[in-house]
Parts: structure tokens; C-alpha cells; sequence
């Protein structure tokens, strides 16, 4: 390393001005500025556009569609919010959202919480070849089994239902549950499983007491996850859906139009009151949980 | 995994949705006529130019916005929250809320623009074919740049401190210090992030089609194959084009892995 280090010498001149102003409190500020400049910018990158919808969501329509543009709205308005609770296919659409999602959520977790504790914790043949398929699967473009599904969706009667949903949802969070909670079921010691199997406990108890306490946060992030994929799905919805009181909450939100017929053929005020609605309990969830999620999408992006 | 299979099978025959003829194996005609297929191939253009776009864009973006936050400074847990929050809302959501921002005459995003004299009258970016593409992207990499940042970091949260302590006394600058320590070690969760933003990106369909629905020039490969299937009832011919949009994407990866392994080999 001595000669990179010979060669790096006159460059690193500089940095000792740096490190002089780094001494003085003023000088510290100074250095620090362009930094807390940079974090502002990514800041405001991020957040502008929900304070947009926001803002827009709170001014009268009238406002909303002249010029200038009020960056704060002069007469807010709860009236936007009023027009988009008393859409029907709206408040349909924040039920059977709710209805799919929670679904979809609890039957991936009762699903691949006893699939992983097969996979991850009993020997058989054949057993990589079981995991590796499933990786695999969850590779796969949902694109690539659209028209199969389409097909099998209406050979079973299930087109324009919510279980047509609920059932090709399962199709994409299955996998992730099932690879994440059994590399979860792996990492358990085998001890504490062992000696409820000599107190004369049968697997099934082993898997209720033992093993499911253990992944409780293995648990809740693939949950999260799967919610909030089965949430915002958007393909599948648009193509096995038709009926307006069957709308998810994606569908509904792109189907806002203006019952005056008037120039304005998008009620935008409307739309971005329905956004606020949606995005609320989505952004409480994601602060609340924070840390686990982004656990759970490293631990799935690194294993993965 | 059935499903899948029942595509590849659906790919070689002649089926229709609610038709009256029975279905026949028809063995290549759909990837024949594919070949020539022209709406497709542009589909397939327009897919690819998207994901360069968002893709380099998303990386580099993020690889910075990664390295800000690494370092430590107050608040910096409220800011991986503030990262998080444009991944979490559904993508139709985030369209929506972009269409309104672009939107010719009343959006945000022309005023913004106008007042800081980058453009001197409003521009109607969703509808004009030059700047389509560009306004899609914008959306994408506004709702995905933050996740790939957290991707990123975490890669960097695992490389020991002590890397550079050495490096400093060794007198490298903080560029040589990224080039020589932290890319190679990040390499990893780069090789990740990458693959997983391109395979996301050559499936995009929700973005595109709540800007622009069918219209023929901005259509991406899965907005195709979708109103194939659906919207014209083709599932024979729209399962060639699920095969298809298969393979491409399996091209991407093994390029991916490949590239990797190249570079892997001479560090």
C-alpha cells in the first residue's frame, strides 16, 4: 500500500484546509452546509408532491382550474372531500380493498407459515428442489400468466368476484412468505424445539407455542408486505374486474369523472381528496413499522 | 408454476376468448406472426428505452442519495421514513398524483418551471410524443429512487469503518476511497438492486396506462399483451407474447449475471 499512498499525496493537500475549518465552530457550519443543502433537496424531492395533493385536495374546484396557481389554498374546502366519500364505487372500492388485502394477507401467512415450518425445519428429499422452485416463481413477470389465469378465472366462475383476486394475488405473495419465513425458521436453534418434543409435545404444538412466537417479526413483515402488494395491485384488478361496486381502490381512483360535464372533465380536487384517503393509512403503517420493513426487503433482496 | 406452463401451451394454439370454434394447435404461427408484428416490436422499443431511462437514472440517484444519508447527522431516522413513504403508495396513485402535477395548463410542475425561466410557456407533456416518455420516467424514478437509496444503504451499513480509517491514514481522498472501497463492496448489493429495478421496469404497465391507456405509441410490452388478451379476447396469440416478454426479460438477467462474473474476475 506505501506507494498508492506516495502517489496519493499531493491530492490530499486539500483536505487539511478542510479538516483547518472543521476547528473553528463557524467553519464546521460552513463544511457542513452543502451537506444539510443535499439532505433539504432529497427532502423536498420526496415530500412535494404530497403536499401538492394536499393542497389540492383542500382547495374548491373553482380554484383548482385557474391561473395563477395558489401555491396555498386562500378558502379551503372540505367539499372535495365530501364529493369523493359520496361516490359509491369509492367507498365500495375502500372496503373490497380492505376485504382482498386482508385476505390475501392472512391466507399467505396461515399458508406459508406451515409451509416453511415443513421447509425449514424437517429433512426430506427433494427439499432444495422444493425452495429453489419457489424462488423462481417469484421471479416471474405477472404479465407472463396473464392470459392463463384469465382463462382459468372464468373456467372457475370467479371473473368480476373479488376471490378472482383474492386467488391470483396468493399466486405472488405465497412465494415471497414462503421463502422468507422459512430462511426465518431456519435461524432457529433446534434446542428449545427439541425440548418440547421430550416434554411429549406433538409437532403441531411445537409449531403453535414454539416456532411461531419466534418469527412474530418474520411474521408481521411479510404480512405487511403482502397487504401492501395486494393493496395497490393494478393489472390483475383491471383485467378480471368490471363492475364498478367490485372496484379495488387502484381502479376507483382512476375512475373519477365529473358529473357536471362541464369543461373541466377531470375532478381533480375529488381525486387527489381520495389519494389523501388511500395514502393515509399506508404512510402510518410504513412510519409505524419502519425498521421492520426494511429488514424484511433486505433480508429478501440479499436472499433473494 | 402451472400456470406458467399453461402459457406455453396456450402460446401454440389458436385460442380465443368466448368463441364458439374449439380451440387447434396451430405449432408456431403466433411467434411467426409476432415476428412481423410491428405494434409489438415498438412495444417492445418503447419498454427498453423506459427502462435505460428510469434505471440509470434510479442508480445513480440513489447511489447518491445512499451515501448522503450513510453519514450521520440529526434526524437522519425521519429521513429513511421520509424514503420510504413514495414507495409504500400504490403506483396508479402516484400516476394519478403526477398527471395532476403535469398537467398543460393548471400543473405545478409548468409553473415551477416558468418561474425559474427553464421554459418559457407551458408545455403539454403527457400528450406531445417528445416528452411522453420523459414524464412516465419521471414518475417512476420519483416513486422508486428512494427504495433503491434504501437498497443501497443498506450495502453500505455493512462495510467496516475501519476499511477507511486505514485508507485515510494511507492518505486516499475521499474519491479514491469510493472507487477503490466502496464500490467493490457495495458490488453486491448493486448486482441486487440493479436486476430487481430492471425486471420491475420491463413490466411496467401501471404507469403507462393510467397516462396514456392504449394509445398506440406509448404502449409497453405488458400494456400490449394485456389488451391482447383482455381487451380483444387473443389468448392464444397474447400467450406467444407472454412467452416472448418472458425470454426478454430472462436475456436481462443473464446479462446481469454474466456482466457481473466478467467484472468479478478482474478485481
Amino acid at each position: 500500500m506505501s506507494t498508492a499512498a506516495e502517489a496519493v499525496r499531493p491530492i490530499a493537500r486539500p483536505v487539511s484546509r478542510v479538516r483547518r475549518l472543521r476547528k473553528n465552530r463557524y467553519g464546521r457550519v460552513l463544511v457542513r452546509m452543502p451537506f444539510y443543502v443535499l439532505i433539504a433537496a432529497i427532502a423536498v424531492y420526496c415530500l412535494f408532491p404530497f403536499y401538492w395533493v394536499v393542497r389540492s385536495s383542500f382547495t374548491p374546484e373553482v380554484n383548482l382550474f385557474q391561473t395563477p396557481i395558489q401555491y396555498f389554498p386562500k378558502h379551503p374546502t372540505l367539499a372535495n372531500y365530501r364529493g369523493a366519500l359520496s361516490a359509491n364505487f369509492f367507498t365500495d372500492a375502500l372496503l373490497n380493498s380492505a376485504i382482498v388485502a386482508g385476505s390475501v394477507t392472512l391466507l399467505s401467512l396461515a399458508i406459508g407459515s406451515s409451509a416453511a415450518f415443513a421447509l425449514g425445519r424437517f429433512r426430506f428429499h427433494g427439499r432444495s428442489f422444493v425452495l429453489y422452485l419457489v424462488l423462481s416463481m417469484t421471479i416471474f413477470p405477472q404479465i407472463a400468466i396473464l392470459g392463463a389465469l384469465y382463462t382459468t378465472i372464468t373456467t372457475l366462475n370467479l371473473y368480476d368476484t373479488l376471490g378472482a383476486l383474492i386467488f391470483s394475488y396468493l399466486i405472488f405473495t405465497l412465494p415471497f412468505t414462503i421463502w422468507v419465513l422459512t430462511s426465518f425458521m431456519r435461524t432457529l436453534p433446534g434446542d428449545l424445539e427439541e425440548a418440547a418434543y421430550v416434554d411429549g409435545a406433538t409437532p403441531l404444538q411445537v409449531f403453535w407455542k414454539v416456532l411461531l412466537p419466534l418469527i412474530a417479526p418474520g411474521l408481521v413483515t411479510t404480512g405487511l408486505l403482502a397487504f401492501i402488494s395486494a393493496w395497490n395491485e393494478y393489472l390483475y384488478a383491471l383485467s378480471f374486474i368490471q363492475s364498478p361496486n367490485h372496484y379495488t381502490v387502484p381502479l376507483a381512483i382512476t375512475s373519477f369523472v365529473s358529473n357536471t360535464g362541464s369543461a373541466f372533465a377531470v375532478p381533480w380536487g375529488q381525486i387527489m381528496a381520495a389519494t389523501v384517503i388511500i395514502t393515509l393509512p399506508l404512510i402510518v403503517l410504513v412510519l409505524v413499522l419502519q425498521r421492520r420493513i426494511i429488514a424484511g426487503l433486505t433480508a429478501g433482496a440479499v436472499k433473494g | 408454476m402451472y400456470p406458467l406452463g399453461k402459457t406455453i401451451y396456450q402460446s401454440f394454439t389458436d385460442q380465443e376468448f368466448l368463441s364458439l370454434t374449439p380451440t387447434k394447435w396451430v405449432g408456431l404461427q403466433n411467434y411467426r406472426e409476432l415476428w412481423h408484428d410491428t405494434l409489438f416490436r415498438n412495444s417492445i422499443w418503447e419498454t427498453i428505452k423506459f427502462t435505460l431511462i428510469t434505471v440509470a437514472f434510479e442508480f445513480v440517484l440513489g447511489l447518491v442519495i445512499a451515501l448522503v444519508v450513510n453519514s450521520s447527522f440529526k434526524g437522519r431516522g425521519a429521513m429513511r421514513a421520509i424514503m420510504l413513504v413514495p414507495w409504500a403508495i400504490p403506483t396508479v396513485v402516484a400516476a394519478q398524483m403526477w398527471k395532476w402535477m403535469l398537467d398543460d395548463t393548471f400543473g405545478v410542475i409548468n409553473d415551477l418551471m416558468m418561474k425559474i425561466h427553464l421554459i418559457s410557456h407551458p408545455h403539454a407533456w403527457i400528450a406531445s410524443p417528445g416528452t411522453a416518455l420523459g414524464a412516465v420516467a419521471a414518475v417512476d424514478i420519483w416513486k422508486t429512487t428512494p427504495f433503491v437509496a434504501l437498497l443501497l444503504l443498506a450495502g453500505l451499513q455493512v462495510i467496516p469503518q475501519d476499511l477507511y480509517e486505514a485508507a485515510r491514514v494511507d492518505g486516499a481522498n475521499v474519491l479514491q476511497q469510493f472507487w477503490k472501497i466502496t464500490l467493490p463492496l457495495l458490488k453486491p448489493a448493486i448486482l441486487v438492486t440493479l436486476i430487481f429495478r430492471t425486471l420491475d421496469a420491463l413490466r411496467v404497465f401501471d404507469v403507462f396506462y393510467v397516462f396514456f391507456g392504449n394509445r398506440p405509441d406509448t404502449e409497453t410490452m405488458a400494456i400490449y399483451d394485456q389488451s391482447t388478451i383482455v381487451g380483444d379476447g387473443h389468448v392464444g396469440y397474447g400467450a406467444a407474447v407472454s412467452v416472448v416478454i418472458f425470454l426478454i426479460i430472462a436475456i436481462f438477467v443473464v446479462i446481469y449475471v454474466t456482466a457481473s462474473r466478467v467484472t468479478g474476475e478482474n478485481t
